[in-house]
């Protein structure tokens, strides 16, 4: 049971509860759909860029609990950063989902409450729920209004 | 009164019988996460018994060679293994002759065989194909592709609330339009058996071929396809406690020798010449290249296993076993089943709460239990339960009331977890 609560932290079930940021964005001007085709989840990312800044950020969709926390969390850091800031919080993210952390030059601390989802790497077949949000607002950032999927 | 307690004797002898088999399947011994494997995901695939096992490792250690090439021995031994599972197969399910047994990599591409060779050959835009909103993805996309091609239409059956086919409807979609009519012998979903003797009447009635998806059928019943009267009946090997890579196409032989071949290669010529090719005969025409000889030899033995089972225990033990599981699983807060048709194979498709199936699926694999959670390849149906996805524990000859109380305990852990 006990690597269960790894992976389904308090954090993760409150942001899964509550999830912050939750609901649709008028005035965005990036939208991207992301789709993860394994479990049928949608989510919605809803992006105000002005001045290579995150002024505004939302999602929507249906997912699992560690989908809605990643979003829920991304949005809640994601909001107000400076595009390059952003850009490197996903390579550090994404490392820390699909690398081992021991030995590598990944700093949880720099990660902050995002480091709560590094339990997952203990999942591999849920790696692609966590992964869905990042890369949605990673090709928001490139400005590329598309669907993308996790596969 | 002394033949009723004689009859359900040997039915209890019969239902040890069953009981038993789980011994037979090796992978089922093992422990995952220090918890003895409970697996509930057949549907998806079925363990093999060590007789499969045995008989596909005989075959790649003894007797491999390619088939119907070689005057040398091991592949007159290959050749005869491989048309032994043919005919094995044509006795099993009551095919006229080995000339409609069509060896094929699983029942995706025997579906994909009937409809593009069928396609080409019989569908114009002015026709229609009738399939169902319960079929798998298999049972669409193929047709969908054809009808693009041909200009014909696709048409599909909706389904009841209780995700029963809505027969009502399916009569108003049949016309003389109407020239293949393509359906599901049990949803992989839901669970849902459906009526085909009904469907199978109707279809005859609008003069329309009829092709059945039988994947989810074969590991539950033995089918008869000259009681049913269908012209194709499709279905895999690993549904079925076979190896994976190998299925099957029934087609009655009247109605393959007019169509035109699906791929082209070796195995389904006579001569080629670059003036003309002449095909092989039946089953040949339709099966190009090397086949897959020994997945053909271990279905084959699955047959055999097959064969020496009771059905109607095992029947019984099923619907024990589904009743069992669903009383149980109703018990718990938030439960929903989806899929509550009347006649059922033992397919539990659920929702719990709030909780994502995905979620449900990680936490019970956590205590050894494996269930499949998602879509299902089935989109439609979860459009017409309005759900993202479910979870869904299948059961099989193999399964017991353990294991469905495992489940229940897994997910009470979920319910926990996420209280
Ligand atoms: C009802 C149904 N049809 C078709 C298929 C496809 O079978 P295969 O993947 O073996 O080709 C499946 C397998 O999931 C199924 O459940």
């Amino acid at each position: 049971m006990n690597d269960l609560q790894e992976l389904y932290r308090e954090v993760i079930l409150d942001h899964n509860r509550h999830p912050r940021n939750f609901g649709e964005l008028e005035d965005a001007n990036r939208v991207v759909e992301g789709v993860n085709p394994l479990c049928g989840d949608r989510m919605t990312l809803y992006v105000k860029i002005i001045d290579k800044k995150v002024q505004d950020i939302r999602f929507k969709g249906t997912g699992c609990a560690i989908s809605v926390a990643s979003s829920s969390l991304m949005t809640e850091r994601a909001k107000g950063g400076s595009l390059d800031e952003v850009e490197s919080l996903f390579e550090q993210v994404h490392e820390m989902l699909t690398s081992d952390i021991t030995g590598s030059s990944i700093n949880l601390e720099n990660l902050d409450k995002l480091a709560v989802l590094s339990g997952v790497r203990e999942y591999p077949t849920r790696v692609k729920c966590a992964s869905l949000a990042w890369h949605a607002l990673k090709s928001a950032i490139a400005g590329s209004e598309d669907k993308i999927s996790t596969e | 009164m002394s033949s009723v307690l004689e009859s359900q004797n040997t039915l209890s002898h019969a239902h040890a019988d069953i009981l038993a088999l789980r011994k037979d399947f090796p992978a089922l011994q093992q422990d995952v996460y220090e918890k003895p494997l409970v697996y509930l995901d057949s549907a998806a695939s079925t363990q093999r018994p060590q007789a499969v096992i045995d008989a596909v490792v005989t075959h790649e250690r003894t007797n491999h060679a390619n088939v119907h090439r070689g005057v040398h021995q091991l592949s007159q031994r290959s050749t005869e293994a491989y048309e032994g599972a043919r005919e094995k197969i044509r006795a099993y399910i009551n095919a006229g002759s080995c000339e409609e047994i069509i060896f094929t990599s699983g029942t995706t591409e025997s579906i994909n065989l009937v409809a593009a060779s069928l396609g080409k050959s019989r569908l114009t835009d002015s026709d229609e194909v009738v399939v169902t909103w319960m079929e798998h993805h298999s049972n669409i996309v193929p047709w969908q592709l054809i009808c693009e091609q041909t200009g014909a239409q696709l048409l599909a059956v909706p389904m009841t609330p209780d995700g029963e086919l809505d027969l009502d409807e399916y009569d108003q979609l049949l016309s003389d339009r109407t020239k293949i009519v393509a359906v599901g012998h049990v949803s992989n979903a839901l669970g849902t058996i459906n009526p085909l003797e009904q469907i199978i009447a109707k279809a005859r009635d609008a003069d329309a071929l009829i092709i059945i998806d039988g994947a989810q059928a074969t590991p539950h019943f033995r089918i008869d396809v000259q009681a049913l009267d269908c012209d194709f009946y499709a279905f895999s090997g690993h549904k079925m406690f076979g190896p994976t890579g190998i299925g099957v196409l029934y087609g009655k032989s009247s109605l393959l020798d007019a169509m035109p071949p699906y791929q082209g290669g070796g195995e389904m010529i006579l001569t080629v010449s670059f003036k003309e090719t002449l095909y092989n005969t039946l089953p040949y025409k339709f099966e190009a290249g090397t086949p897959n000889i020994s997945g053909a030899v271990g279905l084959g033995a699955a047959i055999d296993y097959l064969s020496d089972i009771n059905f109607e225990a095992l029947a019984q033990h099923e619907s024990d076993l589904l009743s069992y599981a669903t009383t149980e699983f109703i018990k718990l807060p938030g439960a929903r089943i989806i899929g509550t048709a009347k006649d059922k194979a033992s397919v539990l498709s659920f929702t719990l709460g709030d909780i994502h199936a995905h979620d449900l699926g990680t936490i019970v694999d956590r205590e050894g239990v494996a269930i499949r959670t998602g879509h299902h390849c089935a989109m439609p149906v979860m459009e017409h339960f309005q759900v993202a996805a479910t979870g869904r524990a299948s059961f099989a000859l193999y399964n017991n009331r353990d294991d469905v109380d495992r489940l229940i305990l897994g997910l009470q852990r979920a319910l926990e977890l996420f209280a």
